[in-house]
């Protein structure tokens, strides 16, 4: 029965992954199509468009719960007259 | 204080629904195709027949194709949550957060593994342990979408929690009632085998297509065998659920099953709508016929509310109004406990501000009896409660007719496909071909009936939609509602193209 070697199991699994890479047809264009989408995502839409509002505007969450409690508070009288 | 932007609720609602709608053309496809793959590699490891590695190389070349455009647009609904509904997600953030992160990790080591053995693993890895592999992602998709399905049964049946006046938020009691919540069961076993039928449809779809042009012929004949019986199997077990489905609605949200019906009086040995055109003008509470046209089916509504053909069903004027003999409690009854709730929170609240112990105590107690109803304080009127009926009931009836035909279509196919004479049925082809058109048509109506079927609530009985979301301009929802159009339309755009590219290449090429 043959030894394990973790540094031949680790180069095993590099190997599979960059081969597999590497290997790719239709693969490549569908990583570009992720890749592209990821970035749109995470560097322009969360960043410019998508703050989470309650993370920019308090800063612990004994402030954010205050918030919260008010605008469900407060807006229950006013919800009443639209 | 700035008031919350009533037409900002509706743009931010309208962006959700074109997000979720949107990922819910791959969503399904994939907790279905994942296991159409793993049936079709079965048969090649069992037979050692080359087709069908090649029939199972090339679904799951389609299968990651939609997977990697599907990939990551749920993320999207998070931004909206942080954004638009910043009250809804301060006030849910305890509930979700276990199940959601829970997903997020088992997705991830799901796709890090199995899915890369999946692809890249042929002729790397053994037959067996690729199999394995393929299995796994068909297995672990699947249960990736419990979690998910768990947040969302919670909200239309909250339960398992309790409502901490002092953070504003839900918080997790019972881990286990929230996981099987009858609600999220329901749901999710509904769910996931609406997907393989939908993924039974493509696979049917998309064989058709070779049949009609001629080509590939024996790997579309296999495919229709799988799928076939696959869908056939679905089908029955789609049905099964549904009943459950709309039985757990009855028990738990009766005015969206009396939406979903069109049934504004309740009645004992109710009968549902077989096919119906709604009166527009119909509103709660006065005496139109809320039908222009329609076709029953007697006993069998008070048999799926309640299992007993002899039992009420109530409708949505017993529902607002309140109905004595039925035991009824009607919307303005709730809407005042919740005003007395809200207001006993407000009390709450000031007696911390002045730090009065006793008062806060007080309040607190008076709050918490009244508690279950906070929601309704924020309606306006009882007729709030009723969601538009006319999208839930047409979006259901359009579920169940083609739920009922797809069947009778994996029949059909299945028998031809058997007698070796399906490439003769010039008629039976082009239905195949448009079902899977169809199956996504099923799968969109099924979320409307789900979603828009339970307004106005966020979370069934205590929060509004209207009070869930953040103080925004509409204006700032507008722009990202139509960036997002452009994004989703440019995404679908590539990926009806590169599909079609692939179909037309056939199962010769790999991935």
């Amino acid at each position: 029965m043959k030894k394990n070697n973790p540094i031949k199991a680790v180069h095993g699994i590099f190997t599979f992954y960059r081969d597999g890479f590497r290997g790719m047809v239709l693969g490549k264009k569908l990583w570009t199509i992720i890749l592209i989408k990821l970035f749109v995502m995470f560097a322009v839409l969360k960043i410019f468009f998508f703050p989470n509002y309650l993370n920019t505007n308090f800063s612990t969450d004994e402030k954010k719960g205050d918030y919260v409690l008010e605008q469900i508070i407060n807006n229950a009288t006013k919800s009443q007259s639209k | 204080m700035v008031d919350i932007d009533l037409n900002m609720v509706n743009w931010a609602r309208a962006q959700f629904a074109l997000t979720a709608m949107y990922h819910w053309i791959f969503v399904p496809l994939t907790l279905g195709l994942s296991f159409l793959c793993a049936f079709f590699e079965s048969i090649y490891v069992r037979t050692g027949n080359e087709e069908w590695k090649s029939i199972t190389k090339f679904w799951m070349t389609l299968f990651g194709i939609n997977f990697a455009i599907g990939i990551a647009t749920g993320i999207i609904l998070e931004f909206q949550f942080g954004t638009n509904w910043s009250n809804y997600s301060w006030i849910v953030g305890d509930i979700f957060g276990a199940p959601l992160a829970i997903e997020g990790i088992f997705a991830f080591f799901l796709e890090a593994t199995f899915f890369a053995v999946m692809f890249f693993g042929w002729n790397r890895v053994s037959k067996k342990f690729h199999l394995f592999s393929t299995w796994m992602v068909a297995i672990g998709s699947n249960l990736s979408a419990v979690w998910i399905l768990v947040a969302n049964g919670w909200m239309q049946n909250p339960v398992g929690m309790a409502f901490n006046p002092e953070t504003a938020r839900f918080e997790m009691q019972r881990f286990f009632d929230v996981v099987f919540n009858p609600v999220a069961v329901s749901k999710f076993v509904h769910t996931s085998s609406s997907g393989f039928l939908f993924a039974s449809l493509f696979v049917l779809s998309i064989s058709s297509w070779y049949l009609i042009r001629g080509r590939h012929i024996q790997m579309a004949k296999k495919s229709i065998v799988v799928a076939s019986v696959f869908g056939l199997l679905s089908s029955s077990y789609v049905v099964f659920t549904g009943d459950e489905s709309a039985y757990m609605v009855a028990k738990k949200q009766p005015m969206k099953l009396a939406a979903i019906e069109g049934l504004y009086k309740g009645q004992t040995r109710a009968p549902i709508i077989a096919a119906g055109i709604l009166n527009p003008n119909k509103q709660a509470g006065d005496d139109q016929d809320p039908f222009l046209v329609k076709i029953e089916i007697p006993y069998l509504l008070s048999l799926l509310a309640n299992r007993s053909l002899n039992s009420f069903v109530p409708g949505i004027d017993d529902l607002v109004y309140g109905n004595e003999q039925q035991n009824i409690e009607s919307i303005a009854s709730k809407i005042t406990r919740g005003k007395t709730a809200l207001n006993d929170l407000a009390q709450f609240k000031q007696a911390g501000k002045e730090n009065n112990i006793e008062k806060a105590k007080i309040s607190l107690k008076k709050f918490k009896k009244n508690q279950e109803y906070m929601g309704y304080g924020y309606l306006n009127k009882p007729e709030e409660a009723v969601p538009p009926v006319a999208i839930p009931y047409y979006a259901f009836h359009i579920m169940v007719a083609l739920g009922s035909l797809f069947p009778v279509l994996f029949a059909a196919f299945l028998f031809y496909v058997l007698k070796d004479s399906i490439t003769q049925k010039r008629w039976l082809l082009p239905m195949g071909l448009i079902s899977g058109f169809l199956g996504l048509l099923a799968q969109e109506s099924g979320w409307v009936v789900a979603e828009v079927g339970r307004q106005p609530w966020a979370i069934h009985g205590l929060l509004p939609v209207k009070m869930s979301t953040t103080n925004l301009a509409a204006s700032n929802v507008q722009i990202t509602f139509f960036m997002f159009l452009g994004l989703f339309t440019l995404l679908l755009a590539a990926e009806i193209s590169i599909m079609l590219k692939q179909i037309s290449i056939g199962p010769e090429e790999g991935h």
